[in-house]
């Protein structure tokens, strides 16, 4: 029946571009002239700029933030992959007391809004002078983005055949010796999903990076593009040449490793 | 090559599973053990516990003269064929088969002849350089023992390790086993759940059930003189017929069992004592034999199954059916021992 | 579970302590501590523009304070209303589009590509675009932001636009569990393709519906980042969710006593829901795992 099927294909492309066209709009404006952005919108403009991505760059400065993002992205990264693959690795291989308990918490932490943590953290962090710093958000970053990484890896070590690392062991290996020589090398592709959803979520977070940071210094890519003033209005323009520019590396990300992020995602949640 | 000797080991889980009735066993210094059973009888637990990923919770391993049971796996000293082979994947066959050697700090050179032998001798030097996925499960079953021959170990384990095999290969794979044993007299344990690699590759089998030992013996004795009917019935295909014993027309306490194996009967009069009569129901030709199912004429429907040599009768005739009388087995019907003559 | 579960490694135990710890300390210091501080925040009186006042324990004035202010209450039923309306809009979308990523069966990877860039972008990126998008081109003349209950429209198609992807994710992954098998002898038994989609779809994807319909509720309890950019709680508080009135009421009005009592009922009602859901429907979202 190709009628029908020609109608499901239809509808799924038409379904599918739905999706992009916010993305497209975004793009296409922000290489409109700021003049032109509200009028009725043509499907391929006709008059191309780059005005916005120059005053994004010059008297903006952007790349600050960008920086910022990325280096607080990398930290959080560094630091929340290996804590929590060592801890999946041990809830996923030993059997201990309170390992119920300790998942049950750790998924729990994931559940907190992240408001309720805000006051406490604040007070905390300023005393300590870690406001407006890297420090200051990586510390946040790790802790809630670890769950997540923890939950992933257990299920991916879960699925990891145990008879590699006893061959091991039996092979006169200390248990150390089979985790590099044996677990490490094919964790790999966990560990790489885990350390793609980490960055991910600290390169979208905002409300941590709006309470945290003080000053345009220190400003994460989000609240930067939130924090657009112009003199009159919101420059539209240049915030959406921002948002374009900040669905760049998102949008790498997300094509280059779409099917080990499909993967992570669904291996808990189908699965209730 | 070293003796194994289990002294009252018991292995039970938290959840209150229990895996293992305390049990002694001794195996000596190159003997080939093969302990069979249905799933769940304990068999690799067993065997795990010798290799040491499991620890028992009552009793002591000894392995060599030493009790090893407080020491981890790889203070052991033995090799494991898993039932998966476990061969590590991102590793070439080369690498595999020396892990257990460089693990161990094993100079170069020696580990370089010794894998060099070793894939000499299971025919695998033309695949040193290839990875795991490259080879086919014939292939990667040997590399597998390859890795365990290697590690010249105390002795050697193997957890089911033909179950993934295509039927044809498995008769040479389980050759190959049998020579490894010839050749390195070494104590071998062997766990399977086919009765058939059971009885032709052990010096001695062990029948498990649920934990316990129900028997142990050489593969003979364990067919012939089976010490219940869990063992009975286990060992042998077709499986061993059960009669109540006055259809057999043998003396027997009341209410025991007879039991006889289907290659035990014979069709025909044969110039035997009369047996008894029955009906052919079903022929299930196998090529050089034939199953034959008999309805016996006896109080109650009872089928019996009888393997036939020569032209099998056919479905519906009628037919006098006999017994090798020394060939029965008595059994108690309420408690399944063996009852002796 | 089996008990012929791998328990071996008892030999290594001591390793277990030093692989959970850091994440165990992290999770302890970085989020439970600061909840119980959070708690204790809420039971004081706390204006940080007013520090000679000190911090003194008010038991829960501030949750009574919470109870009697209209602002408040606006701000509870607002997050329960946006949750009520939008998830179970998500969760049907979801379900119309994973059916229909199922029918592609070229052009896998670019159909994924396509469902998780709205989820993979930031959200306040989503919601400016979708702001843009409704100041002046959809209906120039309409004023979406500037009237209270049609403000809330772009909020909702900005969550809705970036998260029903992702729904439809998780449900075609639970759409691809279902044994092609079982579909096969229905339509043999019989059963065309609407009866075989209720009698048999239907009930295998509850598991995975469920679980995909509580992680959109808890979200859209915790809703914030869209409503800053969108209307920042306008016009007025008209839009305000409870997330963001404890935010200003913290970081812009600096009042830490209160605040954090609002935070706290902001935790009580995602975690509450949380209890709920999984005692309610007796499976734990940390399911079949432990």
């Amino acid at each position: 029946m190709s009628a029908a099927r020609g109608l499901r294909v239809a509808a799924a492309i038409g379904l599918l571009g739905l999706l992009l066209v916010p993305i497209y709009w975004m793009v296409v404006s922000s290489l409109t002239p700021e003049a032109r952005l509200f009028e009725a919108p043509h499907l391929v403009p006709r008059t191309v700029t780059f005005e916005h991505y120059r005053a994004l760059f010059g008297e903006r400065q952007f790349l600050v933030p960008i920086r910022n993002s990325f280096v607080v992205a990398a930290l959080t990264t560094l630091l929340a992959v290996p804590v929590a693959a060592s801890c999946a690795y041990a809830i996923a291989r030993f059997r201990f007391r309170g390992r119920g308990l300790l998942l049950a918490l750790i998924l729990s932490v994931s559940m907190f809004p992240q408001i309720s943590i805000v006051p406490p953290l604040f007070l905390v962090l300023r005393a300590l002078g870690l406001l407006d710093t890297y420090p200051g958000l990586v510390l946040p970053y790790v802790t809630f983005s670890t769950p997540l990484a923890v939950w992933l890896l257990t299920g991916f070590f879960r699925q990891l055949p145990p008879d590699l690392e006893e061959a091991a062991l039996l092979d006169g290996a200390s248990r150390l010796r089979a985790l590099v020589d044996v677990v490490l090398p094919l964790a790999a592709p966990g560990v790489a999903t885990a350390a793609i959803l980490t960055f991910l979520y600290c390169w979208n977070e905002f409300l941590f990076a709006l309470s945290f940071t003080l000053g345009p210094e220190r400003q994460t890519v989000p609240v930067a593009v939130t924090l657009f003033r112009g003199r009159y209005q919101v420059p539209w323009g240049q915030v959406l040449a921002a948002t374009a520019v900040a669905t760049i590396p998102v949008a790498l990300l997300v094509a280059g490793f779409q099917r080990r992020i499909v993967a992570g995602l669904t291996s808990g949640a189908s699965k209730g | 090559m070293a003796a194994i000797r289990f002294e009252g080991i018991e292995k039970v889980y938290p959840n209150g599973h229990v895996a293992l009735r305390p049990l002694t066993l001794e195996i000596a210094d190159g003997e080939f053990l093969v302990l069979v059973g249905p799933s769940g009888c304990g068999k690799s637990t067993l065997l795990r516990l010798v290799a040491g990923l499991e620890t028992p919770t009552a009793g002591r391993i000894v392995i060599g003269g030493s009790d090893v049971t407080e020491l981890p796996p790889q203070a052991r000293d033995l090799a494991m064929v898993f039932q998966s082979y476990a061969l590590y994947p991102h590793m070439t066959v080369r690498e595999n088969l020396a892990y257990g050697l460089k693990v161990r700090g094993t100079p170069k050179d020696v580990r370089a002849e010794r894998v060099a032998t070793v894939a000499q001798a299971l025919d695998l030097s033309q695949l040193l350089d290839r990875r795991p996925a490259q080879l086919s499960g014939g292939q990667r079953q040997r590399v597998a023992l390859g890795r365990a021959m290697v590690r010249q170990p105390k002795a050697f384990l193997f957890d089911e390790p033909l179950s993934n095999l295509d039927p044809a290969l498995r008769a040479q794979a389980r050759a190959e086993i049998a020579r490894l044993h010839q050749a390195l007299a070494s104590t071998i344990v062997y766990v399977t759940h086919d009765q058939e690699e059971a009885m032709t590759l052990g010096r001695r089998v062990a029948v498990m059930r649920q934990g316990v030992i129900e028997q142990i013996a050489p593969p003979l004795e364990v067919y012939a003189r089976p010490q219940n009917i869990f063992v009975a019935r286990f060992i042998g295909a077709p499986p061993m017929n059960l009669v109540p014993a006055r259809v057999l027309g043998i003396e027997a306490p009341d209410g025991a069992l007879a039991g006889i194996r289907p290659h035990d009967i014979a069709i025909g009069t044969d110039g035997r004592p009369t047996g008894v009569q029955a009906i052919v129901e079903l022929v299930e030709p196998r090529g050089h034999d034939a199953v034959v199912h008999l309805r016996l004429d006896a109080p109650g429907t009872l089928v019996v199954l009888a393997v036939v040599q020569n032209e099998p009768p056919a479905v519906g005739s009628r037919l006098q059916v006999s017994f090798e009388a020394d060939r029965i087995c008595r059994f108690d019907e309420r408690t399944g021992a063996r009852l002796r003559q | 579970m089996s008990p012929r579960l791998r328990s071996g490694q008892e030999h290594e135990r001591w390793l277990v302590p030093l692989l959970v710890g850091p994440a165990l300390a992290f999770i302890l210091i970085g989020s439970l501590v600061p909840i119980a501080a959070t708690v204790w925040e809420a039971l004081h009186g706390h204006d940080l523009r007013l520090p000679w006042l000190g911090r003194p324990f008010i038991g829960l004035d501030n949750f009574i304070e919470a109870a009697g202010d209209p602002r408040f209450r606006a701000a509870l039923v607002h997050t329960v209303v946006f949750a009520t309306v939008t998830v179970p809009l998500e969760i049907g979308l979801g379900l119309a589009l994973a059916l229909v990523m199922q029918t592609a069966t070229h052009g896998r990877s670019a159909v994924r590509v396509v469902a998780l860039l709205p989820w993979a972008i930031p959200t306040v990126v989503a919601a400016l675009v979708v702001r843009f998008m409704f100041e002046g081109l959809i209906s120039p003349s309409f004023d979406w932001l500037v009237r209270p209950l049609a403000a809330w429209v772009p909020i909702g198609v900005a969550d809705v636009w970036k998260t029903t992807p992702f729904v439809a994710i998780l449900l075609l992954a639970g759409l691809q569990t279902i044994d092609p098998a079982l579909h096969e002898a229905a339509s043999i038994d019989g059963a065309g393709p609407g009866r075989r989609f209720l009698t048999i779809t239907m009930p295998l994807l509850i598991p995975t519906l469920v679980v995909a319909a509580a992680f959109r509720i808890l979200d859209a309890l915790r809703l914030f980042d869209t409503v800053y950019v969108i209307t920042a709680g306008g016009p007025g508080t008209a839009t305000e969710p409870l997330s963001m009135y404890a935010f200003i009421a913290l970081m812009q009005r600096l009042r830490f006593g209160y605040g954090s009592a609002l935070s706290v009922t902001v935790f009580l009602l995602t975690f509450g829901f949380a209890l709920v859901w999984v005692r309610t429907l007796g499976r734990s979202l940390v399911g079949d795992r432990v």
